[in-house]
């Protein structure tokens, strides 16, 4: 795994010789000013069907190992 | 009919023949889910007869009238399990359903199988699956591509009439070429993200994997628009035409010295199909010339660090607390996020994840990020400044054809390569289609394989890349079949 990242860094490396300090750089590719909705209650996933998937749900929370066990 | 009638008629003809009462929706979906899956496209399979069972509540009516349709099993599916192609999400059953996914099967689409993939769509030979690879259709010991392999490989067999992929830096667009079937990443923004496991989210975008280009159209049709819940989704103005182009006429193409016949590792067979489909393209009248993207030559450098650094991000969220698997044996709460990441994510997720934080740590950020940042503007603006000279550029898809199982797996730089043409087009985030441009033989001998040819085109302008694609498409005539098709010996 070491060598493989090593190799990857080499050929990624190849940028820094690119002399690009006056560019600016790009987050995102659509130009978007901030997409705002009302601010308005509407329903969400119920408690339960939000827990299902859990590995281990307990009282309608997720419970996990202790972290000092 | 037979089965086998039934699973060579295109998408658009099998709803044309449903909707003039000549066959009906259900046999055509219980023919392909008869057809055995012998390439390990799917995870998931619905039953014969499981045609009224699912899609999400939608009835047969609908544009796509009851039309079978695979997807790649990083949308989440109500009631379905939704693996990303991870151990970390085995078992996982999703309250919910991806917007563009809640789309189709209200347009009347019905679920056919999740279809296997890279782990969270990371590769480009879905050899990086948790649940063992893709087989070639066309040839058993060969790929299929990736990472939407399972896609591209069912419906090039004949296990779906068309299928749902995702394209972060060409995993719709190269196993589309691999398999021979044609392949579309829309422009970003076009098609809501929401239920799309992400894996780089100012990349990723779904897509459809189809038999022709009219399909790609009358799929798309369905899947873009502006979602409240995907707050880049903004949709394709002024929807999706089918296209009827039959000429090329007063159109000019770009062919990109640094993407095309003469940059490295193209073989000899790609050349030669993609130089023929250049001809095609004078014959209807389209103008050729060169072009020039200076920066593509350091799309590969710029996407392995972007695609990286967003992953590792999005990735955090695997943790063994809220969903997938939880590795049973910790007995602390640290022991437990590093078993069940340890065990559940495979040799490439972790792999990428390292990368990404380590392009994102402290001290490194500007010189890796940043850097890759600007690249990616350096790229973009190459494209536009090609497309004041060019309606379409032309590429092809991959630099070779699909290659043997292990082949390329102990080298992932050598993996990363296979999407050279690709990666610009992503970080530039307009559309591309990928058409079967016809058939060659690998670099040094071998079983003729499926050439894909690219077209790019401006951000937003589908119609108009679907419409030129399908004159070429009509005039390169491409109709073989893989011998893998309806279950045959590939």
């Amino acid at each position: 795994m070491q060598s493989e990242l090593s190799g990857i860094l080499e050929h990624v490396d190849r940028i820094q010789s690119l002399d690009l300090s006056e560019v600016e750089p790009t987050s995102h590719v659509v130009a978007l000013e901030n997409v705002m909705r009302p601010d308005e209650p509407r329903p969400s996933l119920p408690r339960e069907r939000a827990l299902e998937p859990a590995p281990d749900p307990y009282e309608g929370a997720f419970r996990v190992p202790s972290p000092n066990a | 009919m037979s089965i086998r009638e039934l699973i060579e008629l295109s998408a658009a003809e099998a709803l044309r023949r449903i909707t003039a009462g000549e066959i009906s929706a259900a046999e055509l979906f219980d023919a392909y889910a008869a057809v055995p899956d012998e390439l390990n496209a799917y995870l998931w399979r619905a039953e014969p007869g499981a045609a009224d069972g699912n899609g999400a509540g939608a009835g047969a009516e609908g544009p796509l009238a009851g039309l079978p349709l695979a997807v790649k099993d990083i949308f989440c599916t109500e009631g379905i399990a939704t693996t990303a192609g991870s151990r970390i999400l085995e078992g996982y059953v999703p309250p919910y359903t991806a917007t563009s996914v809640q789309r189709v099967t209200d347009a009347g689409a019905r679920i056919l199988g999740k279809t296997n993939m890279d782990e969270f769509a990371m590769g480009s030979s879905n050899e990086n699956s948790a649940f063992g690879p893709v087989l070639n259709p066309w040839d058993k010991a060969r790929v299929p591509g990736g990472s939407s392999g399972g896609s591209a490989a069912a419906v090039a067999a004949g296990l779906a009439p068309w299928a749902l992929g995702t394209d972060t830096g060409g995993s719709i667009r190269q196993p589309a070429a691999l398999c021979g079937i044609v392949g579309l990443k829309p422009t970003y923004g076009a098609i809501s993200r929401y239920g799309m496991i992400a894996f780089a989210s100012s990349l990723d975008q779904c897509g459809p994997l189809t038999r022709t280009v009219t399909d790609a159209a009358l799929l798309l049709r369905e899947l873009q628009g502006r979602d409240d819940r995907d707050s880049t989704s903004v949709g394709i103005e002024g929807g999706v035409e089918l296209p009827s182009r039959e000429d090329l006429r007063g159109l000019r193409f770009g062919v990109p010295r640094e993407l095309g016949p003469e940059a490295e590792g193209i073989e000899a067979g790609v050349r030669e199909v993609f130089e023929r489909t250049l001809r095609r393209i004078e014959e209807l009248g389209g103008e050729l010339d060169e072009c020039e993207l200076p920066h593509s030559r350091h799309g590969i450098s710029a996407y392995y660090v972007i695609a990286p650094a967003e992953a590792s991000a999005n990735l955090a969220r695997y943790d063994g607390v809220r969903y997938g698997m939880r590795d049973p044996d910790a007995r602390d709460l640290t022991g437990m996020y590093e078993r069940t990441r340890g065990r559940g994510f495979g040799a490439e997720v972790k792999r990428r994840i390292m990368l990404g934080t380590y392009a994102l740590s402290s001290g490194y950020y500007e010189a890796y990020y940043g850097q890759a940042q600007r690249v990616r503007t350096k790229i973009a603006e190459d494209f536009r400044a090609a497309f004041e000279r060019f309606d379409f550029l032309v590429t092809p898809t991959a630099p070779t054809v699909a290659f043997e199982l292990g082949s390329k797996t102990d080298d992932p730089l050598a993996m990363y390569l296979n999407d050279y043409c690709t990666v610009p087009v992503s970080l530039a985030g307009i559309p591309a289609i990928s058409i079967p441009g016809g058939l060659a033989q690998p670099d040094g001998g071998g079983p003729e394989l499926p050439v894909g040819v690219q077209v790019i085109s401006p951000a937003f302008t589908e119609s108009k890349l679907l419409d030129a694609a399908y004159a070429l498409e009509q005039a390169i005539g491409f109709d073989a079949r893989p011998p893998g098709f309806g279950g045959g010996e590939a």
